[in-house]
């Protein structure tokens, strides 16, 4: 199958800055893929020259087959862009402006559905301005699925929000998984890449420095933490096979007499990959 | 929907949004109309002040529906990131700024329309002598100015910019151009800025229309239209969707 986003050796320079520095990645149809960084790592960048806002500078770029930069109405009618922040008419209710968008999609959805699917129906004829800021956020994402696109941009789409918008916001994401979309997501939350994404890419400094399923990802991650407490301390170990370590240590603890308080084993979570291979590129 | 439906559809949208922002249709719409009834009531006495005022109002109506409200509102909406939204989606450019421009031009239209009918109801000055030139006039500026509202928009930096930047051009140009007085009562320094810019033509070109014998018509849409090629180019050349 051809892929929905292909890149290849992305560069992307403002003046002598090289914001992106060959990136390469692709995402396959119906898959959610995360794109993780701090900020400023070129994750922004990336992602507008994929929806067209921006011309790259070198490298190859197709998005469902068709080069973005081109800026070709057939490929904008097939694609729905979440902005990092975006503002919109104040004095327009949810459901006027779910409808006028609606009009410039030759196959959109239903505007109720979609104000449905989004959580937004009590709100319809409130005012933009009437809404909270998580609400907003979902209107943004109305307005980026009325057109009924198969690839979908999430630009930090949960910024801003308290926990339980958060999960709502996630699960509305995972609906669009089911209904067959194509996902590429930006985050700085990497319980959301964890939660959300079948694969992330960690950027940083323009450059893709991991990919893979968020659970598998980066040197480290194959690595399992033992802990647990021993005279009032927390002691930890790392091993690639915690069967052995679990057997030394418990034996010990037994011959000991003692008990393993407070024993865990973890894997690392992603957070903990992004910080050490973060940290690792800015060391070398 | 082909582009043209759209440009309507974006035009009824425009439509819709104008009359819901109070201020905004106070400033555009209002208070020109304000002006016009507080002046002509200090001048009704006098035909000549009057038959100086009407056209003078409407050209200066034209001016704040077309160049202010355009460079006021694409900056907001440049800054606020609507355009930007709307770049995202299928929405042909051409389609989008006709539906905003078309509002603009309507609002123009009837602010001409209503200052002639102010001025003939309340204070007794003819219909217009040439309704054919004052439709063409109006037409005309509203081109020129909204041209050269888009390009100004380029020139402010923010939102919170916008009212300072458009009221420093607007109040500065209604003085020196004969809205409220003949400009050729003005020192000679400021009648030769004001020979420059284009809202005194557009005047010139309103008066001869709504009460002949303003002006040369001829030179003033000459004038008009210089400035309408400039706005057009520096419009299109430094358009900015964020």
């Amino acid at each position: 199958m051809t892929p929905a986003i292909e890149v290849v050796d992305l560069h992307k320079s403002y003046g002598s800055f090289e914001a992106v520095r060959g990136v390469s990645f692709a995402v396959e149809p119906g898959e959610i893929f995360g794109l993780l960084g701090p900020n400023g790592a070129g994750k922004t960048t990336t992602v507008e020259i994929l929806e067209g806002y921006r011309d790259r500078s070198a490298g190859e770029v197709r998005v469902l087959g068709r080069d973005p930069q081109q800026r070709d109405r057939h490929l904008q009618e097939r694609v729905g862009i979440v902005l990092q922040s975006c503002g919109f008419y104040r004095r327009v209710t949810v459901r006027e402006a779910v409808t006028h968008f609606a009009k410039v999609y030759p196959s959109p959805r239903d505007p109720e559905e979609t104000i449905a699917l989004v959580g937004l129906l009590e709100k319809a004829n409130a005012q933009t301005k009437d809404l909270s800021g998580g609400q907003r956020r979902r209107l943004d994402l109305a307005l980026a699925l009325i057109g009924d696109p198969d690839l979908v941009f999430l630009d930090e789409p949960t910024t801003g929000f308290d926990p339980a918008a958060r999960r709502t916001a996630w699960g509305v994401v995972r609906r669009l998984k089911e209904l067959g979309k194509t996902v590429l997501l930006t985050t700085h939350y990497l319980d959301e890449a964890q939660e959300l994404a079948d694969r992330v890419a960690i950027v940083k400094d323009g450059r893709i420095v991991a990919e893979g399923p968020p659970d598998s990802l980066g040197p480290g991650s194959s690595r399992y933490r033992v802990s647990y407490i021993s005279q009032g301390r927390r002691v930890e170990h790392q091993t690639d096979d915690p069967t052995e370590l679990l057997h030394r240590l418990t034996s010990d603890a037994v011959a000991r007499g003692e008990r393993l308080e407070g024993l865990e084993v973890t894997r690392p979570t992603l957070e903990e990959v992004y910080l050490e291979l973060t940290r690792e590129a800015d060391a070398a | 929907m082909n582009p043209a439906a759209l440009a309507w559809q974006q035009f009824r949208f425009e439509r819709k949004l104008f009359w819901r922002n109070p201020s905004a249709a106070f400033f555009n719409f209002l208070l020109p109309l304000l002006l016009l009834v507080l002046t002509a009531s200090a001048f009704s006495a006098d035909s000549e002040e009057l038959e100086v005022l009407i056209p003078g109002i409407a050209g200066m109506g034209v001016l704040a529906t077309t160049f202010t409200s355009l460079a006021f509102n694409i900056t907001i909406l440049r800054d606020e990131g609507v355009l930007k939204r709307w770049r995202g989606t299928p929405m042909p450019a051409g389609s989008y700024l006709a539906g905003l421009l078309a509002s603009a031009a309507l609002n123009a239209f009837l602010q001409v329309l209503i200052v002639v009918t102010i001025g003939n109801v309340l204070y007794g000055v003819d219909w217009p002598q040439d309704p054919l030139l004052l439709v063409l006039f109006t037409a005309l500026g509203v081109v020129c100015f909204a041209a050269l509202g888009i390009a100004f928009s380029h020139a402010i930096p923010n939102e919170d910019a916008a009212p300072a930047y458009t009221n420093a051009v607007f109040l500065p140009v209604i003085f020196i151009s004969g809205v409220f007085y003949s400009s050729d009562d003005l020192p000679e320094a400021l009648k030769a800025i004001a020979e420059a810019l284009p809202l005194k033509h557009l005047i010139d070109g309103l008066s001869e229309a709504i009460v002949g014998g303003g002006g040369d018509a001829g030179t003033a849409a000459l004038v008009v239209g210089g400035w309408t090629l400039a706005g057009l180019v520096l419009a299109v050349r430094f358009f900015r969707w964020e």
